[in-house]
């Protein structure tokens, strides 16, 4: 296999408040032999709420963030299912309305980029599973995950719309569970792993948000999950930071450490502590620690 | 196996469950022959037909048009007269459960009282709303870009697919729901409606119109005609701005708050985000959650204050800035 090279747009989340989801992708990447490099000309994907103030503001931020993909000829990857979706929508939008893409064209001509549509956008979840290989991450398994029952939390922006992924069934996804599967973990079957976690109303519809997260969270924990497991980060922030307030919700008590997938991932390459960064975790992960 | 000899023996399982006679609903096992041109619906049908001649759905005109026909099939909303029953078979490894498309709703089997979906259709009026001369001299005409305009919405069937796989919708019912909204989005657009501002104003209402949609794509993965709600969804949210409807408020702020932050920074400034869209007065609600996430070392004392920047750059900033300047469109 010649050396797989991608182009990482990091989006906002891993740069900021989930530093760990960076550095636990960027040792995988490492210790798997492939090369990234990192978008920092790009800018936020508007994480769907730019979209709604300003959509065609949005398309043009998210051609400008794949024009350096571009540039280097490379297949951007993203780490975040919003980012994946708000630049794949951005895509699918050029590429099939001509109209469009000229006007979006003319308002990076301005800064002297051109938009073309060669550069393909995937999850690193699913650059992993396509095309490095479940066959080859496991043979690169040092610390099997076999003792614990891992809850794969899928997101919405990673499987809907399913024409602009291509990849899972949203009604039965399968990706992250054989990714569990080949790092020797035991993916927990529960119905929420493919339902919405609440976190883009977190503010203006907290209560929705709320109970959303929880009835996820409490699904898993009912099914005998050790550790929930999800590709987005954002999920990740309403699954692990909000838990006291999501147990107040559902009138019971929820302890579930969630893991980001290249977190998961780095565990089981027996990636460094600092590289995996589960002090960065507002839920306890004592149990992946001991 | 060519194509055309495609069959398969399979078993169904359905929801049953009769609001007069159970006290809860059960799941039934139906054996049958599949063949390949079989729909959804055939499959009903036969349950009905060679199985049990109580159990009970809505079908109507076979043509995908009436919208009847609407169930879940392992969670997944279809019309059953017009999704393929091999196909599925084939997407669900040959198990198939066929459920209505609200379970707390159901009032025999497959037919669910859908009143609710009724009752949020009729709130956006979803008709032209226009003094019409009782003799009028010409007919009202619209360009072809004015219909254009509509996009594909005046497609919907009212089938309530997206109305019922909407997880918002589950938890706060007072939320129009994605076809509701679809519907307002038609008829405001429309150039001889003269409701538009009333009815864009319905939609912003918090706990009721747009700004409750929780993003998850349920809707656009359920339409059988291919509408795309969401996408009418941030048509509305977009419209509300233009047209001067949009209130200073948390949800509005969050969303201009966007492009303040990446004028700024080129990345989002999550702290000033919370901030900008709460009001300073706000933050008392999230002071639990700062703390915790100040300890996990996820955000910094300083994050909120506003001298001290700490937010990442991106490179090449001036070109974002630059086309923030050229290409913004609306103002909160």
């Amino acid at each position: 296999m010649s050396q797989l090279h991608y182009a990482l747009f990091t989006g906002c989340t891993a740069k900021q408040s989930t530093p760990e989801l960076l550095s636990s992708t960027l040792a995988v990447a490492d210790k798997l032999g492939i090369k990234i490099t990192i978008l920092e000309e790009a800018s936020c994907c508007g994480a769907s709420h730019l979209q709604d103030f300003d959509e065609f503001l949005a398309h043009v931020l998210n051609a400008r963030n794949i024009c350096y993909a571009e540039k280097l000829g490379l297949t951007m990857i993203t780490i975040c299912n919003t980012c994946q979706l708000n630049s794949a929508m951005t895509k699918h939008a050029l590429d099939t309305n001509p109209e469009l893409k000229a006007r979006v064209n003319e308002k990076l001509a301005e800064v002297g980029l051109e938009y073309k549509g060669t550069s393909k956008i995937k999850h690193f979840l699913y650059s992993l599973i396509d095309e490095y290989g479940l066959d080859n991450i496991k043979d690169k398994v040092t610390v099997p995950l076999s003792n614990f029952n891992i809850a794969p939390f899928y997101g919405c922006h990673n499987i809907r719309p399913s024409e602009l992924h291509n990849q899972d069934n949203p009604y039965n996804p399968t990706s992250l569970d054989e990714l569990i599967d080949a790092l020797e973990g035991h993916p927990v079957d529960y119905s929420s792993k493919n339902k919405c976690c609440g976190f883009h109303v977190e503010l203006q519809a907290n209560h929705t948000s709320e109970v959303l997260a929880g009835n996820a969270l409490v699904d898993a924990i009912d099914n005998n999950a050790d550790m929930m497991v999800t590709p987005c980060p954002l999920c990740h922030l309403k699954m692990d930071t909000y838990q006291d307030s999501i147990a107040k919700v559902m009138g019971r008590d929820i302890e579930l450490p969630v893991l980001h997938m290249p977190q998961m991932v780095a565990l089981a390459l027996g990636c460094t502590q600092k590289e995996i960064g589960l002090n960065f975790h507002v839920t306890t992960t004592k149990i992946i620690e001991a | 196996m060519s194509r055309t000899d495609r069959h398969k023996k399979v078993t169904i399982k359905a929801f049953r469950f009769n609001t007069q006679t159970d006290y809860l609903p059960y799941y039934k096992s139906y054996e049958m022959e599949v063949g390949q041109d079989d729909l959804i619906l055939d499959l009903l049908n036969k349950i009905k037909w060679e199985h049990d001649g109580s159990f009970s759905y809505r079908r109507s005109c076979r043509h995908g048009i009436c919208g009847a026909c609407g169930i879940k099939v392992n969670g997944k909303p279809v019309l059953a007269c017009k999704e393929n029953a091999m196909d599925l078979l084939e997407l669900f490894n040959d198990e198939l459960v066929f459920e209505p498309q609200s379970k707390k709703r159901a009032v025999k089997d497959m037919i669910i009282d859908k009143k609710d979906f009724w009752d949020k259709h009729e709130e956006v009026k979803p008709f032209v709303e226009a003094e019409v001369p009782t003799h009028p001299e010409h007919e009202s005409t619209m360009s072809i870009a004015q219909t254009g305009a509509f996009l594909d919405a005046d497609y919907c069937i009212q089938c309530g697919n997206c109305h019922y796989a909407c997880p918002a919708l589950e938890v706060n019912e007072d939320f129009l729901g994605p076809a509701a909204l679809t519907a307002a989005f038609r008829f405001t657009i429309d150039p001889r409606d003269e409701a538009g501002k009333e009815r864009l104003e319905l939609t912003a209402e918090a706990n009721k119109g747009v700004w409750d949609c929780v993003k998850c794509m349920e809707c656009a993965e359920a339409c059988p005609k291919d509408i795309n709600p969401i996408e009418k969804i941030t048509k509305l949210h977009n419209m509300q701005f233009e047209q001067k409807v949009a209130r200073s408020n948390i949800a509005t702020r969050h969303a201009e708050g966007f492009v303040r932050s990446i004028k700024k920074h080129g990345y989002l400034d999550e702290a000033d985000i919370v901030v900008y869209s709460e009001g300073y007065l706000g933050m008392y609600k999230h002071i639990g959650t700062a703390i915790k996430m100040l300890k996990a070392g996820k955000i910094h004392f300083s994050d909120p204050i506003p001298f001290i920047d700490n937010v990442p750059k991106s490179k090449n900033l001036s070109e974002i800035q630059k086309l923030i300047e050229i290409s913004q469109t609306n103002k909160l």
